[in-house]
């Protein structure tokens, strides 16, 4: 609904918008935010934040870019101990969460800043500056680039390929949060995690997993970004992890868990995406963009308390 | 104590007690539960039915005493175990997630899945279809299993909580408190499905302050004060009066009575 309306706004006033051209365009942005949006939006109605989503992005980058050039390994050598890094990552994130029974918005805002900081000490420690550059010259960087960066032509206009990954996650979240034991799971978690503990809910393993997939999600991003640009700045992903909530809440996830979906995600994502773009589009300033973001966030939460209110009405 | 048959009690305890800390919470507690009967636990605020039910649940494990399953000594280290061994709990707040679909609440820990590696998945039709059905042959008219549990009355929602108990092949269900919230109305239903299930030939432990609720259903009572037993008793041995007095406290009720009697003059 909402992305239908802000597609038609922007559609009837540019038409470079609505080129197939322009809608790759915007799709673009919309594809890296998605993946990462789908995945937090599963966290979320698992009933959990994860501030440090957004850093481990360049995180993931930067381990595969400096593992493949300081230290001379093979692309994929270093995409795999990306991966290794991102999960332990968020193993560690979901352990903490559910051994101390803290708030994860305060565990994972201490591993945000840790890593924000090892981002920027480590790439200097390791190159001397504050990027790291030269990942096409790497053996692997062909297969890696047709996989995460490659370029495919619908309709005429060229379509990066993560968008295709970001339908394929997005179809792939659906599933198993509607039709596995899982997705089952990771509502009752979120609902009330007492409750389904109390009923044989795994709901420990299930908020690790949860909080690994998000790990999972900013390593394929990052190394999206990695391949794609070739050169990562140790300051990647610093304050995306706010989008990624906006986006997963405009897409109707509730900011206290049990209820949500990977396709609102998807669509929070999409919106996002458009806006982004169809406001230059439309040669309007700029700062309009943060303005018309916060103003989608203040309705998708409106709305979303009357949901809350109509499932909760005819208690007792 | 009578029982049906010599077969042993499903469930017994023997001298049960759990501390916390320095604090004793219950002591010296024995009872027995068999099938087809329904086992009252009365007590005040305070008295220990929540350390009880806990212990019987698998959350604690008592301190000393016995507990014996089927006439062997059992001991449950956590709540799967328990319910592993048929003894199903239905909590105060029920265990149910107010914004999830009855169904997917029904079958919640226990979805039933088809295909099989990563293909395996929650069998929806099938879990849809039990509930209508389970629910149906407790006498439960659910309109439809697709609405939130949170749009249920609390009555309704413990009738789902023990059909689903019910259909989980519980032999021993606990409930813990399931009229306490409720209007006259709503306990009665609610106390009706309690029937049902010890008609079905399970083992009811009910909990309750309210001997007015536990008197015509139950068949034995146990009576629980500060964390001792007062005693168990079949119904035959105690008066619905007896139970009352009993349950307040007796001697402490009839002084309050005295006390707040109007001067005759």
């Amino acid at each position: 609904m909402g992305a239908v309306a802000v597609f038609l706004f922007f559609a009837v006033q540019s038409e470079t918008f609505r080129s197939p051209r322009g809608i790759a365009n915007w799709l673009d942005p919309a594809s890296t935010l998605g993946i990462m949006a789908v995945a937090v939006a599963l966290l979320m109605i698992g009933g959990h934040f994860d501030l440090s989503a957004g850093v481990l992005t360049g995180t993931t980058a930067l381990t595969v870019g400096v593992v493949a050039t300081e230290f001379g390994q093979n692309l994929w050598v270093a995409i795999a101990v990306s991966l290794v890094l991102a999960l332990a990552i968020g193993f560690v994130n979901g352990w903490l969460v559910t051994r101390t029974g803290l708030p994860s918005f305060i565990i994972t805002l201490g591993t945000f800043l840790m890593l924000q900081g090892l981002n920027l000490g480590l790439t200097k420690l390791f190159t001397g500056t504050v990027t790291v550059g030269g990942i096409d010259d790497v053996p692997g960087y062909a297969a890696a680039e047709w996989v995460f960066a490659s370029k495919v032509e619908v309709l005429g206009a060229e379509v990066r390929v993560a968008v295709l990954w970001w339908l394929l996650f997005t179809a792939l979240a659906t599933w198993v949060l509607l039709r596995t034991r899982f997705g089952n799971w990771v509502f009752a978690t979120g609902g009330d995690d007492v409750a389904s503990r109390n009923v044989g809910v795994p709901a420990r393993r299930t908020t690790i997993t949860l909080f690994m997939t998000t790990a999972g999600a900013a390593w394929f991003v990052g190394t999206t970004l990695a391949v794609r640009l070739t050169s990562v700045q140790a300051n990647t992903g610093i304050g995306q992890e706010l989008i990624y909530i906006v986006a997963a809440v405009i897409g109707g996830c509730l900011l206290t868990g049990g209820f949500g979906s990977a396709i609102g995600a998807s669509l929070g994502a999409l919106i996002f995406g458009m806006t982004q773009l169809g406001i230059p589009y439309l040669r309007w300033d700029a700062d309009w963009f943060y303005f018309f973001l916060g103003a989608m966030l203040l309705l998708a939460v409106l709305a979303n308390r009357l949901v809350r209110r109509y499932a909760e009405a005819a208690r007792r | 104590m009578s029982g049906v048959g010599g077969e042993p009690a499903l469930l017994e305890l023997r001298d049960l007690g759990k501390d916390y800390g320095s604090v004793i919470a219950l002591d010296g507690i024995s009872a027995s539960v068999r099938a087809g009967e329904v086992t009252c636990v009365l007590g005040d605020n305070g008295a220990g039915k929540s350390t009880l039910i806990k212990i019987l649940s698998g959350v604690h494990r008592a301190d000393r005493g016995e507990l014996l399953l089927d006439g062997a000594p059992a001991s449950f280290g956590a709540p799967r175990e328990a319910l592993d061994a048929g003894i199903a709990t239905v909590y105060q707040d029920l265990a149910m997630i107010p914004l999830m679909a009855i169904w997917r609440n029904f079958f919640l820990g226990a979805e039933p899945t088809k295909g099989w590696g990563p293909f395996r998945r929650f069998d929806v039709a099938e879990a849809k279809e039990t509930t209508r059905r389970e629910l149906a042959a407790m006498g439960i008219d659910i309109r439809d299993p697709d609405q939130p549990v949170g749009t249920l009355s609390g009555g309704e929602r413990q009738s789902v909580a023990i059909a689903r108990a019910v259909h989980f092949g519980a032999r021993v269900l606990i409930l813990d408190e399931p009229t306490s919230a409720l209007g006259v109305k709503q306990a009665g239903v609610v106390l009706r499905y309690v029937a049902q299930a010890r008609d079905r030939g399970v083992g009811v432990v009910l909990i309750t302050h309210n001997p007015h609720h536990a008197y015509p259903v139950g068949d034995r009572f146990l009576l629980l004060n500060r964390g001792r037993s007062l005693g168990e008793y079949a119904k035959a041995d105690i008066s619905r009066e007896e139970l009352t007095r009993l349950m307040a406290g007796g001697a402490e009720l009839e002084a309050l009575a005295h006390e707040l009697e109007r001067p005759v003059d």
